[in-house]
């Protein structure tokens, strides 16, 4: 399973001291469960406040006067219409519409743009944007620049992430969500996450991180939080894990994904893919992404067959577990347009047994971002 | 007098009478974290060696438990329906997931003792 080329978080040493069980994902050794286990590292987050080591992932510096065209050429953005410290939910899109990777983009200054990207697409990310950006140059658009970071990268997530991050030092009070600065030199730090709670995510040298962890631990509302509870609190909230619920053969129309996208740019906005998301709009897509709540206790998982009361195959489940904080089994996935309406009763094939599931709104857990 | 052995499959039997009450170990469900839902037998369902017993769900994945030995399931512990968490807090008593009458007794000479299991976990 782990070849020679898995990569290793920074702080690989503290997650091993604090006990974490490590397992793969998307090429990483990353912490899945600490001793506390999911079931508390996922309710301690919704209660009081989780760390998760996220540096998998990868923040990206876009600058130059062609900064803003570029990012609006390779995403359903408006790039140049942001205010300064403004953090946008996007995606890059191929030809076909279809989401290569789902993103947040900051931005830091007139010419200068962060670019958080997902651990498992960072190198096609980076490639496409860094191709993009040389066909810019060539056609004398403007000059722009990609710069791959070498930061650790946090998330500090919860009720109490704020005031923990307080006590260590940091005061986060007029950051709202979805609002992103750089408080220290090569720091950079949004209030936004994958919770669905309040909460924090920064991205800093190795040296400043490891100060930041021993303050933040020293709390007793701070506990670290592996990646098996991450995914069972983003479920809850309803957020898509791209891979899963969102791939390069679905397109934002599909997923339920336009609120990200402004009217103004579906209508007029020069990005790749735009016609083919234009053509999808004007026909509607054959199948929606849905919340899923099986009934009973037995949760339904990435995979299973779903199927209409009278046996007719009409979509998959593409995340599925238990909901800690639900109290029961919650599921996304793809249902035909027509069923995919709140209340809907489909059934779940679960190795061989038609299990009843009903599409249920998202999120199951409700947000609680600090918008102001 | 009742007779413990163990499989590298991370199951533990507990033979009596031809009966044996079969469960994972204490390893196995540090292994799987948090169980949220078991799938029991139905009570009368004849196993064979290696046949998908159980399936045990955690938060995150599910896992088949495997029949240790031959044999025909005569109880499935109703109580994990309720509290399958009993698994993890009582892997060795009350989180037992199934028994089954021995069809083959000689089947658990090939099993592992205490003593053997500890050294296959390391």
């Amino acid at each position: 399973m782990t070849g020679d080329d898995t990569k290793h978080l920074p702080l690989e040493d503290l997650h091993a001291a604090a006990g974490a069980r490590f397992g793969a994902f998307a090429g990483w050794s990353m912490p899945l469960t600490y001793p506390a286990g999911v079931m508390k590292e996922h309710l301690h987050t919704r209660e009081q406040a989780g760390l998760f080591d996220i540096s998998h992932m990868k923040l990206f510096e876009v600058s130059g006067p062609g900064a803003a065209a570029l990012l609006s050429r390779a995403c359903p953005l408006d790039a140049a219409a942001l205010d300064i410290s403004q953090s946008k939910y996007t995606f890059f899109l191929n030809e076909a519409a279809g989401i290569i990777d789902d993103l947040i983009i900051t931005r830091l200054g007139d010419e200068r743009f962060m670019v958080v990207a997902n651990a498992g697409n960072a190198a096609t990310d980076e490639k496409h944007l860094r191709a993009l950006a040389i066909d810019f140059d060539a056609k004398g658009d403007f000059d722009a620049k990609v710069d791959a970071l070498d930061r650790v990268f946090l998330a500090i997530q919860g009720p109490e992430a704020w005031a923990a991050l307080a006590r260590a030092g940091i005061e986060t009070g007029s950051l709202l969500f979805m609002h992103g600065i750089e408080p220290r030199q090569n720091w950079f730090m949004s209030r936004s996450g994958y919770t669905g709670e309040d909460g924090f995510e920064i991205g800093l040298p190795e040296a400043d991180a490891r100060d930041l962890v021993a303050r933040l631990l020293k709390d007793e509302r701070v506990l670290w939080i592996g990646l098996a509870a991450r995914d069972s609190l983003r479920l809850e909230a309803g957020l898509c894990l791209h891979g899963q619920d969102i791939t390069p053969e679905v397109d934002p129309a599909s997923a339920g994904l336009m609120w990200a996208i402004p009217r103004d740019i579906r209508a007029a906005g020069p990005f790749i893919g735009a016609d083919a998301l234009r053509a999808i709009i004007e026909r509607g897509p054959a199948q929606k992404r849905v919340g899923l709540k099986p009934e009973g206790r037995q949760p339904v998982r990435a995979g299973a067959a779903l199927f209409d009361a009278d046996g007719n195959p009409t979509g998959h489940v593409t995340s599925g577990g238990f909901g800690p904080s639900a109290g029961h089994p919650v599921a996304m996935g793809y249902v035909q347009t027509a069923l995919a309406k709140p209340g809907a009763r489909l059934f779940a094939d679960v190795r061989g047994t038609k299990i009843p599931i009903d599409i249920n709104p998202l999120p199951f857990t409700p947000h609680r971002y600090r918008k102001g | 007098m009742a007779k413990t052995y163990f499989t590298e499959d991370h199951e533990w039997l507990r033979v009596e009478g031809g009966i044996a009450t079969v469960g994972i170990t204490d390893y196995a469900q540090e292994q799987l974290g948090d169980l949220v839902f078991v799938e029991l037998p139905e009570t009368g369902r004849k196993l064979a060696k290696g046949d998908t017993a159980v399936v045990v769900e955690s938060v995150k994945a599910a896992s088949d438990v495997y029949a240790p030995v031959d044999g025909e399931i005569t109880e499935a512990n109703s109580a994990l329906s309720s509290d399958p968490s009993l698994v993890n807090s009582a892997a060795t008593g009350d989180g037992w997931l199934w028994k089954m009458k021995l069809a083959n007794e000689s089947q658990l000479e090939g099993l592992l003792d205490e003593a053997g299991y500890q050294v296959h976990i390391g």
